[in-house]
């Protein structure tokens, strides 16, 4: 009898496990992690050393993901709650990341391509590049909210625009900053060796948890996700709060923008957060949230950042080119599409029913 | 089979999980016949006609055809129009964007090949002998909605349909409209097509009808001559009331009277919605229990819904308490103490991903505002009230919405509502799909709310549970109101005749 109940419970844990929104992301980097490890060890190695401008820096392949990962991390925050709300996807991340960088760009430097000081301080330049950003991001919510057209159509526009309108910003010039001031966001705070990125994203993501702590942002933005109708029939306003949805990823687009500008002091038009979006929308995915809208769990978002680019820097490893990673982790897409398609679920349900009449009998 | 008859339909049976949706319907439809298939919610009617378009397979009975031996095999849409059965629905299933002769012959050409210019002018043919107003290479979606539906209508018949179903054609067609769509019909019921018309408009029976199959909880109440069932009888029948039996449950209600110098709770002056009924007037006293009644489709729900803001509204005022609000949406009307359970539970109200406990904070907590949200024990506190109050039957707070059953479903959108504590409550049927334990619940809820101040509104298709809690009834037909009921008018004969608009 005993045994039995012992067993019940053991049971009931692995269901929990397995029915855990992290479960998924969890696993994907137990098995990354683990196939790194049988392919040699030095992966996990991390090393002190000193960068050109003398301050001591961590390195290693760890601390590139986390590095890498915290811009991820912080669109995936804005891509969740425009999943949740909308039941899309914002495909013009990436495009939005180089308005951001081109007008922090234009800010710093007022016109004059090869400033010898900053024409405002980065703060200030940071701010209007957030406003901007976040125009961008309710520009794509209109789009969505009240012309009904389907996200990933409506950001379409400003994918192909994007880059246009950033080289435009800065009249196709590609302007230098050589104050380190700028450099610290996406390198290292002098005396610090972890690269800035991380603590970033650290505030970010407190930022979002006190959100969606201490206002309804989650429970409006899941229930407009879920069922629009009844939403409005409680006095909400589902435009309004898909378009708040877009904004709030604009500003995340924008601090992005900030590490991309920080980490080279200057723009690359056509390559600055090249096809981010789909590495952001695949943390979404990875976390376990339906790309149909509705429940989501951001923590899990945020996690399948990181195993993304814990993905992105195994590859990397073993020699695969950047232009051949799409095609990896296209792989990636195809598994987890196929695992959350209903009638694989479906199926799934059926065997584990299947297996426990078995093990009764 | 007799001569004149095109379709039969014996001892039809057809279960679902849980429903015996049809159970041993005979159906007869004969030559040059417009018959009208009547039945309100849950009637079976949709079945029968899923059935005979092979939509759905029948578990019993047989479908004889005239012209074939033996019983006739459908098992989809496509056999059902090889046989000559053809359906046009309310929503117009034709292509929007393709011309007017491409949707006449979609479907029906064989091979790639297709003579463009025979298609067009066998099309204008048509057209011109069914005397449609329309031509052959116009876009379909320049042709108003009853053109369309006309154009579907002649493509059915130029695929030489012997039964033509038409599923409530004319919701969406004003008066006009309906006048040419009944001109047409005429001209097919004389060349010999049999017609099975659904519609909840009963003017429209009695204006284009030979005959009546009324409908009721999966069984035929039986096949009538129009002329020998009066409007006030069809009425009855199909809401399952003897007109004999009227000795009644009347209201253990009392009638409410308004005291000296008390103005109403709300008032309603010509207020309309873009839902399509026509303006109303209407009010409710404090403390008072009344409805709507009517049939399906009467707009009853429009009526409540006008008064919430959750339709367009278009035009009239609102009074609370005597003094004029602005009610334009939801909102609007919950910061004013009103609360609206809507009619359709799965699509309007419940949030069915989140939980028991979400769904019920919801409506108060966007009250509250956005930067006030309730703690997480607070929400926990609530619920566990609530599901305690309403007995809940759900495994806890958390347990989603959806995996509850219908009843108790229900009783959640109720918590929510009693939650924002409305001064003015509505509930369109909230009773509807339930079990009749829970009915009673709610039923006696409603009756010790309005004991207790509180002023509802109570909207059932069950005309006896209206009568038990309602103290006056607005009645509609064709949504338009009709009447208003109370005191010793409060009983089944009064309100199917009303309904039906006299003892014609």
């Amino acid at each position: 009898m005993q045994k039995k109940e012992v067993k019940k419970t053991d049971e009931n844990i692995l269901t929990r496990m397995v029915r855990n929104q992290m479960f998924i992301p969890l696993l994907a980097l137990a098995a990354l992690a683990l196939f790194n490890l049988i392919a040699g060890p030095e992966f996990f190695a991390i090393t002190l050393g000193t960068n050109s401008a003398g301050n001591p820096v961590l390195s290693g392949y760890p601390i590139t993901i986390l590095d890498s990962g915290s811009e991820l991390a912080i669109l995936a925050i804005g891509m969740t709650l425009v999943t949740a709300a909308s039941g899309g996807q914002d495909i013009s991340v990436g495009a939005a990341v180089a308005i951001a960088g081109s007008v922090l760009l234009r800010m710093l430097c007022g016109g004059n391509s090869r400033p010898e000081e900053l024409a405002m301080p980065i703060i200030v330049a940071f701010l209007i590049s957030c406003i901007v950003a976040m125009l961008f991001g309710a520009f794509n919510g209109v789009l969505v909210a009240y012309f009904k057209i389907q996200p990933m159509i409506a950001t379409l526009i400003l994918y192909t625009a994007g880059r246009s309108i950033a080289a435009w910003i800065n009249n196709n010039e590609l302007p230098v900053i050589t104050d380190p001031g700028l450099s610290y966001f996406g390198g290292f705070i002098p005396g610090v060796p972890i690269p800035t990125p991380f603590f970033i994203a650290v505030i970010c993501v407190v930022a979002i948890f006190l959100v969606l702590k201490f206002t309804n942002l989650g429970l409006y933005t899941q229930a407009v996700g879920i069922n629009e109708n009844s939403s409005k029939l409680n006095g909400l306003n589902p435009q309004l709060i898909k378009i708040i949805s877009f904004v709030i990823l604009g500003l995340c687009v924008a601090v992005v923008g900030l590490i991309k500008v920080s980490r080279i002091q200057t723009i690359n038009y056509s390559v600055i957060a090249k096809d981010i979006e789909m590495d952001a929308i695949l943390a979404v995915a990875l976390g376990g949230n339906a790309l149909s809208g509705g429940k989501f769990n951001m923590a899990a978002s945020i996690f399948g950042a990181y195993v993304i680019q814990f993905l992105t820097q195994t590859l990397y490893r073993f020699k695969v080119s950047a232009d051949a990673l799409p095609a990896y982790k296209a792989v990636v897409v195809i598994v987890l599409v196929v695992i959350s398609a209903p009638t694989v679920k479906e199926w799934f349900g059926k065997m584990s029913r299947k297996f426990k009449v078995k093990e009764v009998a | 089979m007799k001569d004149n008859i095109v379709l039969q339909m014996k001892n039809i049976h057809k279960s679902f999980p849980g429903v015996r949706a049809l159970q041993g319907v005979d159906f007869t439809l004969r030559k040059g016949e417009v018959h009208a298939l009547m039945g309100e919610n849950g009637a079976g009617k949709s079945t029968l006609i899923k059935v005979l378009t092979g939509v759905y397979s029948k578990d019993e009975g047989d479908i004889l055809l005239d012209g074939h031996e033996g019983p006739v095999a459908i098992h989809s849409p496509q056999d059902a129009q090889k046989v000559g059965i053809s359906t046009v629905y309310q929503e117009i299933t034709l292509c929007p964007n393709l011309s007017v002769a491409e949707n006449m012959f979609i479907g029906r050409t064989s091979g790639m090949g297709q003579n463009w210019k025979k298609m067009n002018s066998d099309t204008e043919k048509i057209l011109k002998s069914l005397d449609i107003p329309a031509s052959a290479t116009q876009q379909l979606e320049t042709c108003s909605l009853a053109v369309q539906q006309m154009i579907a209508i002649a493509r059915a018949v130029d695929m030489d349909c012997k039964v033509l179903i038409l599923d409530e054609p004319t919701s969406s067609l004003d008066e006009q409209e309906v006048e040419k769509l009944f001109k047409l019909m005429r001209d097919l019921r004389s060349r010999g097509v049999g017609i099975v018309f659904v519609t909840h408009f009963l003017d429209q029976v009695y204006e284009i009808c030979d005959r009546i199959t009324v409908m009721r909880d999966g069984q035929l109440v039986g096949e009538f001559e129009i002329k020998d069932l009066p409007r006030v009888k069809l009425v009855s029948k199909m809401l399952g009331k003897e007109l004999d039996d009227m000795s009644d449950i009347k209201g253990e209600q009392k009638t409410y009277e308004r005291k000296a110098g008390e103005v109403p709770v709300l008032e309603a002056e010509n207020r309309v919605s873009d839902a399509g009924i026509k303006p109303f007037n209407f009010h409710i006293d404090k403390g008072e229990v009344n409805g709507f009644t009517g049939l399906l489709g009467s707009g009853r729900s429009e009526c409540v819904r006008a008064i919430f803001g959750a339709d367009r509204v278009t035009g009239g005022t609102i009074k609370m308490n005597g003094k004029p609000v602005k009610i334009n949406k939801a909102l609007d009307a919950m910061k004013n103490g009103i609360a609206y359970l809507p009619e359709d539970r799965k699509g309007d109200g419940i949030v069915g991903d989140l939980s028991v406990r979400e769904n019920i904070i919801l409506a108060q907590q966007v009250l509250r505002g956005f930067f006030k949200p309730f703690s997480k024990a607070k929400q926990y506190e609530i619920a566990d009230e609530y599901i305690k109050l309403l007995s809940i039957k759900t495994a806890s707070a958390d347990t989603p919405i959806k995996s509850l059953s219908g009843g108790n479903q229900q009783k959640v959108i109720l918590a929510r509502w009693l939650f924002t504590h409305p001064e003015y409550l509505i509930l369109d049927e909230p009773t509807r799909g339930i079990d009749v334990g829970t009915k009673v619940d709610i039923q006696k809820l409603v009756l010790k709310l309005a004991s207790e101040g509180m002023s509802v509104t109570f909207i059932s298709s069950e005309l006896d549970e209206m009568l038990r809690t309602c103290s006056r009834l607005v009645v509609m037909r064709d949504r338009k109101v009709v009447g208003e009921l109370s005191g010793d008018d409060l009983n089944q004969s009064k309100v199917m005749s009303t309904i039906a608009g006299g003892d014609k």
